[in-house]
């Protein structure tokens, strides 16, 4: 009963994404499936049903909600591909808007893979709910036979520190992290630097009460204005940069890597520091 | 007489479904303690323990040019006493007749299993990945100890081509393991919310790669797959399941509890299959051994039936 409740579940979801892109894109979307088998999943177990079924809440927030502008979606390059995006707004709203700008806006359409932590595989539901939509545990392996595979790839380099990151911290990148680095050149992968504008004021954290969040097993516990961290409507505008390439000793130094990576880190910056300058307002 | 093939774990299903194809062109040789129903007439049978002495007299009397080990128990109703010394003792007596005597090609059948089912792994584990079932399910660790045996086995004798097979899980309409009878089952117990990739071998497929890793040339450890990856939902509605979904922290002390009153046969670490990915990369056993499976995937699901 349950299974047949939820099939219908999916099928009007699937339907309300449909209603909200309008005629045509069936033919454009299907062709992301290309890997899929007899029971509509890829090896990794990504459902483009489910997906989009998925999607659709998502799609009323991006449309109506956040309002999501992009600019140089053009740029991101045809196979394999890592975008490299600021993280921040105590929810991973960045994450499912870049997804949907991919997934409806891109020309062909996208689906864009991001790496989850190994704890959301020991989660009922989520961990179903991950894998149909694409999402991978984040191992070095599974990102290289995806790049291999000529994926795009979403990495938030600043981690948990990013997303978690005070009002006060807005628009200023944490420390990035150096694994898509030594990805991308083990697998002769571009670049494409984004800056997402409008999320890092979603839910404005004033205190991080860290000591109480350990209490509860939590790496941070960062107290907004309204309690939990509902995001408010801001305006969001995503910039794509140029792709960049970089060649080099996948196992080299830290340092080595370090100086690949602030390169990187300087084009988001860019990007943030030109959104900031041309909008007109946070919220609209 | 030519040059025999041995073939340990003769007597059970899988080991019957390797005599049907090899037995016409190969002189077959099988040892089993159990005895072999409906044997064919140029089959010969050696009823003895793997771990007793008498296994030799086989290797003494007759020229082997190739053994296929498969007398592997995996059996959670045994003592694990008895249980580790039968498979550990029994590989070592066979890969010392092998060494001793002469044989050119050994191929042991050991299971994608090894590698066990965890969160924290990949999508597909390839051959180098460590073997870490028995972390979370102590009681199999005789199997990898067995896997271990003959990779050691691998490196000592290079003039041997020894094929180490693991193959996903063997699916049937004989087999009598754990997924298949699993899936035999009218409303399985489900974990609520959880839902992994799987991979099956049709037993057809799995005795095929066995024959084929006879194949002059070949050595090595391969992981084998059969005809792909599907969502565990989805090889119950293919079959008709309508499985009960619990929610896993119930699952574990109930199916413990089951398991203790003879209620159920399965051990509640076995739950892990059906909660996180044990998922194999099959390629090096396709580029080595030009490996693709005969049955497609919803012939392989739905060969538990038997129709």
């Amino acid at each position: 009963m349950l299974e047949g409740l939820l099939d219908t579940l999916k099928g009007s979801l699937r339907g309300w994404t449909a209603s909200q892109i309008g005629p045509g894109y069936d033919e454009k979307v299907s062709a992301i499936a290309r890997a899929s088998n007899e029971y509509g999943v890829d090896p990794f177990g990504f459902s483009l049903d489910y997906a989009l079924a998925a999607m659709a809440p998502f799609l009323w927030l991006y449309k109506h909600y956040h309002r999501v502008e992009t600019f140089g979606l053009e740029k991101v390059p045809r196979g394999r591909v890592l975008l490299i995006a600021n993280h921040s707004g105590q929810l991973p709203m960045d994450g499912a808007m870049i997804g949907v700008a991919m997934l409806t806006e891109a020309n062909p359409p996208r689906a864009v893979r991001a790496m989850v932590e190994k704890w959301v595989g020991t989660l009922p539901f989520v961990s179903t709910f991950m894998s149909r939509v694409g999402q991978i545990v984040g191992t070095p392996e599974n990102c290289k036979r995806l790049l291999e595979n000529d994926e795009a790839i979403l990495v938030f380099p600043e981690g948990m520190k990013g997303i978690n990151k005070l009002f006060h911290q807005r628009y200023q990148l944490q420390e990035f992290g150096l694994g898509f680095m030594r990805l991308a050149l083990e697998t002769n992968t571009p670049i494409v630097p984004v800056g997402v504008v409008g999320a890092e004021e979603q839910a404005p954290a004033l205190v991080d009460l860290k000591t109480v969040g350990k209490l509860f097993g939590l790496p941070s516990l960062p107290v907004t204005p309204t309690g939990v961290p509902v995001p408010l409507p801001t305006k969001y505008r995503i910039h794509f940069g140029d792709p960049l390439f970089f060649t080099g000793r996948p196992d080299d130094d830290d340092g080595e890597l370090e100086k690949k990576v602030k390169v990187v880190k300087a084009a988001i910056q860019g990007l943030l520091d030109h959104g900031l300058r041309t909008r007109e307002h946070v919220f609209w | 007489m030519k040059p025999a093939v041995v073939i340990t774990g003769i007597s059970g299903n899988l080991g019957r479904g390797l005599v049907r194809v090899l037995h016409r062109d190969e002189q077959v040789f099988g040892i089993d303690r159990r005895p072999f129903v409906g044997k064919p007439k140029d089959v010969e049978l050696f009823q003895v323990d793997l771990r007793k002495k008498k296994v030799e007299d086989v290797f003494r009397r007759h020229k082997v040019k190739a053994v296929i080990h498969m007398g592997i128990l995996h059996d959670p109703r045994m003592s694990a006493e008895d249980h580790h010394s039968f498979n550990v003792l029994g590989t070592t007596r066979v890969l010392d007749c092998c060494a001793r005597y002469g044989v050119k090609k050994v191929v042991v059948l050991s299971s994608a299993n090894v590698y066990g089912p965890s969160p924290d792994n990949s999508s597909f584990l390839t051959e180098d990945a460590p073997l870490m079932a028995a972390s979370r399910f102590p009681s199999v660790r005789d199997l990898i100890e067995v896997d271990m045996l003959a990779t050691r086995f691998l490196w000592k004798h290079p003039d041997i081509e020894t094929v180490i097979l693991r193959p996903v899980h063997i699916v049937g309409p004989t087999i009598k393991n754990a997924p298949s009878n699993y899936l035999r089952v009218k409303r399985p117990l489900a974990l609520l919310g959880f839902d992994p990739m799987v991979q099956l071998i049709h037993v057809e497929d799995a005795v095929a790669a066995m024959v084929l890793a006879l194949k002059p040339g070949l050595r090595g450890v391969y992981n084998v797959t059969g005809p792909g990856e599907v969502p565990l939902s989805s090889v119950f509605r293919e079959l008709g399941r309508t499985p009960v979904s619990i929610p896993h922290p119930i699952a574990r002390p109930l199916l413990r509890t089951l398991f203790k009153y003879r209620l159920a046969n399965y051990p509640p670490e076995e739950l892990d299959h059906i909660q996180f990915l044990c998922m194999v990369d099959g390629a090096a056993w396709v580029k080595d051994a030009g490996w693709k499976p005969g049955h497609s995937m919803r012939e392989t699901i739905r060969a538990v039936l038997g129709d």
